[in-house]
Order: C-alpha cells, then sequence, then structure tokens
C-alpha cells in the first residue's frame, strides 16, 4: 500500500470522531487483515457502516416485515420497490427522507430530497411519474423556526418537481412542537416501466466497465450520511457546508439520458449515487453481484482539481449516476451521455477479486473486501424499554372545553393540522404527464391515468400523534388510513412503502417506540395484502429539547379497474342520502381536539379490530368502483363532523345529519359483527373524536343499504343546501354556512405564505 | 396537417403537448439541435424549463437551431403557439411583444383559470366561440405580462390581445389581465395557460384547450371557421 494516508495513518480517535465505536474499529482492523484501515478506507468504512448505510440498529426488525404478494415484481434492496399494475406496466415506487438536510438548510435539503427518490425511481428504468411528500414541522403560529422551515421545504420541493416535469400529486403535513428542532421531509417517487425493461443494480462481468455519468464531483455533502443522519443535530450551522446543492436541470438531462441508455440496451447495471456518493453506489454495486470493483479516481471528472482523494470517494454531489458497460458498448454510452449534454467517464472496472480497490492512475489508495465493507458491519439488538413517564409535554391549550360544538368544528378546520393545504399545493404541478385523474382535495387519494384506462391510486400518511400515544396501534391506524384513502377512490392496495422516522434507537424508550411501531407496521400490511417492497429509516430525529413523534410515514399504491369511476371526496348530489359506513367508534384519545385542548397523550389507543376495518374498506371499494357511491371520505382527523365539513367544502352542499343511537337507522350483518360502539353523553367525543374504520359516504339510498350485507351502515341523514346542520341524540348542535366554514378552512394556512 | 412540437433539454410539457395536438392531427417532436422542421405545418414550442431557465425565462432556448428555424418559419407566416415557457421563448426570440416578469407573489403558482376569449377570428381562436370562458390550468412562475405603454395600447388597438383571465383569475399580476397575445400578423400567438392540459375531461379538468389546436388546423387548411 502506497500514497495517500500512509505518512498519517488515522487512529481510534479518528475514527470514533466519523462516528464509529472503538469494537467496530476493532473489527475493520480484523477485516483489513490485521492492519489498521489508512484515511481512503477508513471514511469509506465510517460511511457504509454508518446507519444510514447499514441500518444497523433496525435491519433486524425490517426482517419482520411482508415483503411478498402476488403483485410484487421487485422487493426491498433495490433503488426502488415495484409491483405489476396490471396494464402492461409495473409502477416503481419508494420513500425516503432528507430530514437532517433540511432542518440545517430546508430549501436545499427538501429540493435535493426529491432529486434523490427521483433518481431511485429511473435508476431501476422507471420514468418517474408522481411525487408526494409527507412533513413535519413545529407549530407555526408559535415559532418562526417552524414557518422558515416550512417556506422553504415547500419551495425546494416545488423547484425540484416543477423544473424536472414531475407532478406532486398529494402529500401530508403536521405540525407538533415535537417537531420543532428536527422536522422531517420525505419524499416519495412513483415511476412506470415496461416489466422488462427494469434493471438491476448488481454489477456483473469482470472486465465491463464502470461508467460515471451525469454532474461533476465537487466538494458538496462530505461525510454527509454519518455527520447529519447518524447523530443527533447540536449546532446546525456548522453543517451547513454538508448539505448538498440540487440542480433539477442536470437531472432532468441525466433522467432522459439514464432512459434512454436502458431502451437502447447498452447498460448491464444502473445505480445512483445518493448518500455516500461513490463510494457506497460502487461497492453496493459489487456486493449485489459478488464481484470487486476497481476504481481510478484519477478519471472522476471534478469541480475542484485539489480534492484529496478521500473527498472524491465519499462526495455527496447530486445528479450522478453509475453504470457498467460491456467495453463494445463503451462509445455508444459516451455518445447518448453527449446527446443529452451529460458527461460521462469510463472510471473503472469490474473485477473477479471480491474486492473494492480505489486508485489514482497507477498508485493504489484503498483496498477493502467488498463484503467487509457492504455486509459485515456489525447489527445490533434494540434494548427497548417502555417508558415509565410520559415522553412527550401535554400541547399549548389554544380552545378551553367551553366552546360551543360549531365555534370548535371553526377552530378544527382552521387549526394548522387540518386547514387546507391550497396555499402549499398551489406551489406545485401537479397536472404535467396529463395523468392526474383527482388533484390534491379532490379525494381521500391522488389517482394518476393507465394507458388501458384503468388508474393507480396512492397515498402518504400517518399522524404521528397517534403513534406516540400507542407505537403499534397507532402505527395500525396509519397504515389503515391510506388504505382507506384507497378505499375512498375505488382502489386496492398492491404495496407499500415505508420511512420511518424515530429519535435516538439507542435509548430504550425510542427502541421501545420502533420496535412496537415495526411490530404494528407488520401486522397491518399483512392485514390489507400490501406487501412492503422497499423503504427507508431516519433514526437519531431528536435534540435537546428531546425526540420527535414517532413517524412511521406509510405510502401506498393501489389500483382500480376503471380511471373514470375514481371516487370523490366532495357532495356531489343535494339528496343524496349518507352514511357513516365500517366499525367506527370514535374516541379523544389523542385527537386533534385533545391536542387543541392541550391534554396529555393517552397511554395507549383503543384496540382496533383489524378483520373488520378491512372488510367495511372492501364493502366501500366495491361500491366506488361499481359507481353506486357519489362521494365517499375516510374519518380522520377532527372526528365525523369534520369530515362532514370537509365534504361539504369540496362539493359545495351542505347536509343534514342527525347522529345518535336510535336516531339514525343502524343496519349490518346479521349477528356476525360486534357492535363497533358509540361514545354516550359525550358530544365531543361523538362529533369530533376519532378512530379507525369510519368512512362518510353519500350516494342514492339503496347502494347505502347494500353495504350493510358486509359491514356496518348508519344512515345519518343527507345532502341538502348551503347548510352543515348536525344533531345529535335529538339536539341540534351545529348549523353552519358552508361558506363560512370554507373561507375559515382556505385560511388557516395562508397567511403563512402571504 | 402535422404539427412540430419543439423539445429543449428541460422542456416538461412536451408530450403532452404532442398528445393534444394528436387530437386534432399528426404531432411529432423536433429536437433542439435540429434546424429541419420536419414539414411540420404549425410549431409548437411548449411548456417547461427550456435549458433550466438560467439567466431568464426563455432566454437560453431562442439561440437554438430549432428555435431559428422557427423564427424563419414564423416570418414566412406559418402557425407559431407559444405555450408558457413557449411564450417566454418567443417573446425573448422578439416574435411576440412585450415580456414575462415574475408572478406577483414570486411563488410558482398552479391554479385552474377561466380564460375569456377576446377575439374570436384568430389562427388560434376560430374554433372557439368569442366572449366564452375556457377552464384551463395555468402553472408558472414567470407569467406575469407586461410591456411598455405605447406597446400595450399598440397591442390592444390591433387587437393582439387573443385571451384575458376572467375576472378574479389573474394572480400573476398581468397587464390588462393579458393571458395570450398574438403577433402584428396574427400567426405567432403566446399563451400562459396550458390548453394542451385541457384536452380531456378527466385528467384536464375540462376539454376547453381543443379549441386553440383545432383553429390551428382550420388555420393551416385555410377555412374561416
Amino acid at each position: 500500500m502506497s500514497g495517500a494516508g500512509v505518512a498519517s495513518l488515522p487512529t481510534l480517535d479518528d475514527a470514533i470522531a466519523l462516528g464509529l465505536t472503538e469494537s467496530e474499529y476493532e473489527l475493520i482492523c480484523e477485516k483489513q487483515g490485521g492492519r489498521a484501515p489508512n484515511q481512503v478506507e477508513l471514511a469509506m468504512y465510517s460511511l457504509l457502516w454508518s446507519e444510514h448505510c447499514a441500518y444497523k440498529h433496525s435491519r433486524k426488525l425490517l426482517r419482520t416485515l411482508p415483503t411478498e404478494g402476488p403483485h410484487v415484481v421487485m422487493g426491498p434492496g433495490e433503488n426502488a420497490g415495484a409491483v405489476d399494475t396490471g396494464a402492461g406496466l409495473v409502477c416503481a415506487f419508494k420513500v425516503e427522507s432528507h430530514n437532517h438536510p433540511s432542518a440545517v438548510e430546508p430549501f436545499q435539503g427538501a429540493a435535493t430530497g426529491v432529486g434523490g427518490i427521483l433518481r431511485d425511481i429511473f435508476a431501476i428504468g422507471a420514468r418517474p411519474v408522481a411525487v408526494l411528500d409527507s412533513l413535519r414541522f413545529g407549530e407555526p403560529g408559535e415559532s418562526a423556526r417552524a414557518r422558515y422551515l416550512l417556506d422553504g421545504a415547500v419551495a425546494g420541493i416545488g423547484h425540484y418537481g416543477n423544473s424536472i416535469g414531475v407532478p406532486t400529486i398529494g402529500g401530508e403535513v403536521y405540525f407538533e412542537a415535537p417537531y420543532e428542532q428536527s422536522c422531517l421531509v420525505n419524499a416519495m417517487a412513483l415511476g412506470l416501466a415496461p416489466k422488462d425493461q427494469l434493471v438491476r443494480s448488481a454489477a456483473a462481468g469482470p472486465g465491463n466497465v464502470v461508467v460515471l455519468f451525469g454532474a461533476s464531483t465537487g466538494r458538496d455533502g462530505i461525510g454527509g450520511a454519518s455527520v447529519l443522519a447518524s447523530a443527533e443535530l447540536g449546532e446546525d450551522e456548522d453543517k451547513r457546508p454538508t448539505v448538498q446543492v440540487g440542480d433539477p436541470f442536470e437531472e432532468s438531462k441525466l433522467l432522459e439520458c439514464s432512459l434512454e441508455l436502458l431502451e437502447l440496451g447498452l447498460i448491464v447495471a444502473l445505480q445512483d449515487l445518493g448518500a455516500a456518493g461513490l463510494t457506497s453506489s460502487a461497492s453496493e454495486m459489487a456486493s449485489k453481484g459478488e464481484v470487486g470493483i476497481d476504481i481510478d479516481i484519477a478519471a472522476v471528472p471534478l469541480r475542484e482539481a485539489d480534492m484529496e482523494p478521500f473527498e472524491v470517494m465519499v462526495s455527496e454531489s447530486q445528479e450522478r449516476m453509475l453504470c457498467v458497460v460491456e467495453p463494445r458498448n463503451v462509445e455508444a454510452v459516451l455518445a447518448v451521455c453527449e446527446k443529452w449534454e451529460v458527461g460521462g467517464a469510463a472510471i473503472g472496472f469490474v473485477t473477479d477479486s471480491g474486492r473494492m480497490r480505489v486508485l489514482r492512475d497507477e498508485e493504489l489508495l484503498a483496498d477493502m473486501p467488498v463484503r467487509a465493507l457492504v455486509d459485515d458491519c456489525p447489527l445490533y439488538d434494540l434494548a427497548p424499554a417502555k417508558p415509565a413517564q410520559p415522553l412527550y409535554e401535554p400541547p399549548r391549550a389554544v380552545l378551553t372545553g367551553e366552546e360551543s360544538p360549531g365555534e370548535t368544528l371553526l377552530a378544527l378546520l382552521g387549526s394548522p393540522n387540518l386547514a387546507s393545504r391550497r396555499p402549499l399545493f398551489e406551489q406545485y404541478d401537479s397536472i404535467v404527464g396529463s395523468r392526474t385523474i383527482r388533484r390534491p382535495e379532490e379525494a381521500d387519494a391522488a389517482v394518476l391515468a393507465l394507458p388501458d384506462g384503468s388508474a393507480l391510486a396512492v397515498s402518504i400518511d400517518c399522524n404521528g400523534r397517534r403513534v406516540a400515544a400507542d407505537p403499534r396501534r397507532g402505527t395500525v391506524a396509519a397504515v389503515l388510513e391510506c388504505a382507506a384513502n384507497l378505499a375512498c377512490v375505488g382502489a386496492e392496495p398492491l404495496g407499500a412503502t415505508n420511512n420511518l422516522n424515530f429519535g435516538n434507537p439507542e435509548k430504550p424508550h425510542i427502541a421501545w417506540q420502533l420496535s412496537e411501531s415495526v411490530a404494528g407496521l407488520g401486522e397491518a400490511c399483512r392485514a390489507l395484502d400490501a406487501p412492503i417492497v422497499g423503504g427507508n429509516v431516519s433514526l437519531y430525529n431528536e435534540g435537546a429539547t428531546g425526540p420527535i413523534y414517532p413517524t412511521p410515514v406509510i405510502g401506498m399504491v393501489g389500483r382500480l379497474p376503471d380511471g373514470g369511476r375514481a371516487g370523490r371526496l366532495g357532495f356531489v348530489n343535494a339528496a343524496d342520502t349518507l352514511a357513516l359506513v365500517g366499525p367506527f367508534a370514535p374516541s379523544q384519545a389523542a385527537s386533534e381536539l385533545a391536542k387543541l385542548r392541550g391534554q396529555q397523550l393517552p397511554d395507549g389507543l383503543p384496540e382496533i379490530d383489524l378483520a373488520a376495518a378491512a372488510e367495511a374498506l372492501a364493502a366501500v371499494r366495491d361500491a366506488v368502483r361499481s359507481g353506486t357511491l357519489s362521494s365517499a371520505h375516510d374519518v380522520a382527523e377532527g372526528g365525523v363532523a369534520v369530515a362532514l365539513a370537509e365534504s361539504a367544502i369540496a362539493g359545495r352542499l351542505g347536509a343534514e345529519v342527525t347522529l345518535g343511537e336510535g336516531h339514525w337507522e343502524a343496519l349490518g350483518p346479521d349477528g356476525d359483527l360486534p357492535d363497533p360502539g358509540w361514545p354516550e353523553g359525550s358530544a365531543a367525543a361523538a362529533l369530533f373524536g376519532e378512530g379507525s374504520g369510519g368512512i362518510l359516504v353519500s350516494g342514492p339510498e339503496p347502494g347505502l343499504r347494500a353495504l350493510a350485507a358486509r359491514t356496518h351502515v348508519r344512515l345519518i341523514g343527507r345532502v341538502a343546501g348551503g347548510r352543515l346542520r348536525v344533531s345529535l341524540d335529538g339536539h341540534e348542535l351545529i348549523d353552519a354556512d358552508v361558506a363560512e366554514l370554507a373561507a375559515v378552512h382556505a385560511e388557516g394556512l395562508r397567511e403563512l405564505f402571504a | 396537417m402535422k404539427f412540430g412540437v419543439l423539445q429543449f433539454p428541460g422542456s416538461c410539457d412536451e408530450v403532452d403537448a404532442v398528445e393534444a395536438a394528436r387530437h386534432v392531427g399528426d404531432a411529432e417532436l423536433i429536437w433542439h439541435r435540429d434546424r429541419d422542421l420536419q414539414g411540420a405545418d404549425a410549431i409548437i414550442v411548449p411548456g417547461g424549463f427550456s435549458y433550466g431557465d438560467y439567466l431568464r425565462a426563455g432566454a437560453i432556448a431562442r439561440f437554438s437551431e430549432a428555435m431559428e428555424s422557427v423564427i424563419e418559419f414564423a416570418r414566412e407566416g406559418g402557425p407559431v403557439l407559444g405555450i408558457c415557457n413557449g411564450f417566454q421563448v418567443l417573446c425573448e426570440a422578439g416574435l411576440l411583444p412585450g415580456a414575462l416578469l415574475p408572478n406577483v407573489n414570486l411563488r410558482f403558482t398552479s391554479r385552474q383559470v377561466r380564460l375569456t376569449v377576446e377575439q374570436g377570428e384568430t389562427a388560434f381562436t376560430r374554433a372557439c366561440t368569442p366572449g366564452r370562458e375556457l377552464s384551463i390550468p395555468a402553472k408558472h412562475s414567470w407569467g406575469r405580462y407586461h410591456a411598455a405603454p405605447d406597446t400595450l395600447a399598440a397591442i390592444e388597438h390591433g387587437g393582439q390581445v387573443v385571451f384575458r383571465y376572467a375576472p378574479g383569475e389573474n394572480f400573476n399580476g398581468s397587464l390588462n389581465d393579458i393571458a395570450g397575445v398574438t403577433n402584428e400578423a396574427g400567426n405567432v400567438m403566446g399563451l400562459m395557460p396550458h390548453p394542451e392540459h385541457a384536452v380531456h375531461e378527466l385528467t384536464g379538468g375540462s376539454k376547453d384547450g381543443l379549441c386553440i389546436f383545432r383553429s390551428m388546423r382550420l388555420a393551416v387548411e385555410g377555412v374561416a371557421a
């Protein structure tokens, strides 16, 4: 071994500074044949053995998730998962986080988050057709930082997605104090490809050439994976240079170039460069193909001439891809790069050595077994322990509990978590590509047309407050909510992706949240036949003020046979009958109302009957498909009253609603289903209580009655006029002008973007 | 009847424009490095972020080889429609009067807007009903139409203002609510909203954009209306 690093061999202290433990360092020395790693090697090990790349605290849990199903074409382990749409195309999709960079620099952090997830999609040969995002910030009414992060992240997502011509079709945002220091920016993308065009990332064929194409390599994002993503954030300002800068125009060319290379059959394997740059891309391609790779850093096009070898290997410069090419095709590959004005350079070879070697011309700078780098990072067992004391402070009260039901409804509709998201999604192009059948706030899920007349539906969701109250049931509820959103447009799940956003897993209470949540995730995805085909883990989301709410964001993709019959959430016809469908038993526990009243989180949520909820969703899905419903909207935050108001606002029609046992007509299959339960004596719980399994539907009465063959149906009134009138147990509690509800709903977030 | 749709690096809506134009005729993409317009009877300069829109929206695309041919085609009277970024490119190329400035809210904004048809006799509107409102999506961050006072007076006087935002719809702050203008000869039009995204009820919110493509076909075929 010669060259860089030998003169000043790094020490154990250097390894610890890079985030490795003493025992990990010792293991690395052992894997290196008993010698200490040099600077380049240590930099590469420290990144690949970071939490971000190695999933060392989560991998054992992730292995318990269901990953197989009849529609799965590509499961976890590739750049993205893929499912068969049945329309001659596969849908590739994945969600990924860019939390830590966004907390430091929200615009670029969010923009490059979108850029990164798009590359994951086209890295497997699919053309990206949609982006969704899932965002969490502190309370905008109380925190200037929350408003700054929100504004920057939304602008960054729009900047990247709009400029590259991929529509942003949906998403979600919640505001809660525990996200004040650690915001969450998760981006999900979907792509479409002919089944035979999917490409894997396994390098193959010793002697084949490794080509790096796209942007040149600079000093941006040096060590991002270990510095930013694998430890708690402290002094953010110092870390700003480790945030990458995105260029959507470069990515647009890279996307077209990559797809053209695949279409022409010019490449053997393809991989994007994300966290840990060339280091992880090359090592993972070699590992999957069980081969070795030699990289000559002298051949890598650089932005700055004097970059150190380790910097070249760990740079996280954006908009770069790595591919493996047979020698006879190298010239043709570089010609396609030239057509798209994308840089391209042959930088190495596939070898049969099983080793990752870094050279500068003839000089050997690093030499490591691929298996040691990629597969031998120790995996840790968590030491979960349920916390004895509440982890989170009660939220600040904004309601006293003395308000009338009408005042409470207005307060909820205007609150940051429930107000219209129009000020955000108006900043996104949601229609480019001409596939968008349901735009944001038109239906519970986004719907995309497929060429054969069928359609894809997609939803992303997670109410972290409910997960914090009960990690297992809260996660089940998040999965159910996604499935309910799909059912409301008439779609059945094909598969799901998840992004586990948690605090520091080395702490027993976070380990407990994580293990309970993953258990709930597996349970719900099995019950709903929604296998997890890929995902991401973001840990260490905590600061001096404590951890975030545990936030296992779920993205679910489904299909519906006829895009023309996609459901919508707004009322359509005056005189339609209204029904509350499913085993819905509302409770105030961890509800939005409880939050606005400043209540401490409860210790646990009511049990959910997954089988009954799944059957209710199937019944609604089939009714939407057969065209017997005018509208369908899942009852979520804010309970029945808010669901009614949202359907009224979207449809610009009021309703007359009668709630309460003995006041509605309750139907259900004879004796098969237990009574779902209804809160007695509490108007707040009845009107604003939350829980899984409830869907508000409208339509001609016979179709609604027919649902009772499979699930609970409560006929609660009819669509009528311009006012929303709700009575409970015979007393009128709400009588509001729909236009007034709409105005309050529209204004809640508007001023943040003034 | 064949439409040619330009494709620059960074174009976003070129495939949508091809699909929309195919409702009324043939349509093909024309690569930005290609001087040959492939016998197209009408040209569409599509939306997107040509060359990343670095420097200024449309400022670089205007110098492409394909645009040089389009400028010649337009000077010979060929119909040219610029949509969104295409409108910006045509202004930069000097084929249309005025310029497009950042929206007054300084944000990318995406909305379904109502447009009124101001002139029903042009090559782009002869199949549309004058005075009728069209529901068409708009999505841009540089869409505020601006022109010097004398230019503005001239285009208003000359009947070159073809589309206006209906009352309450002018979110970008365009002068005189102008959404679409033609050149003096009437064979080149720029339009900020996207008619190619309003050709199918299911995905466009309406089919109102189709009348613009139909009008272009009628104009090429020499039919009045």
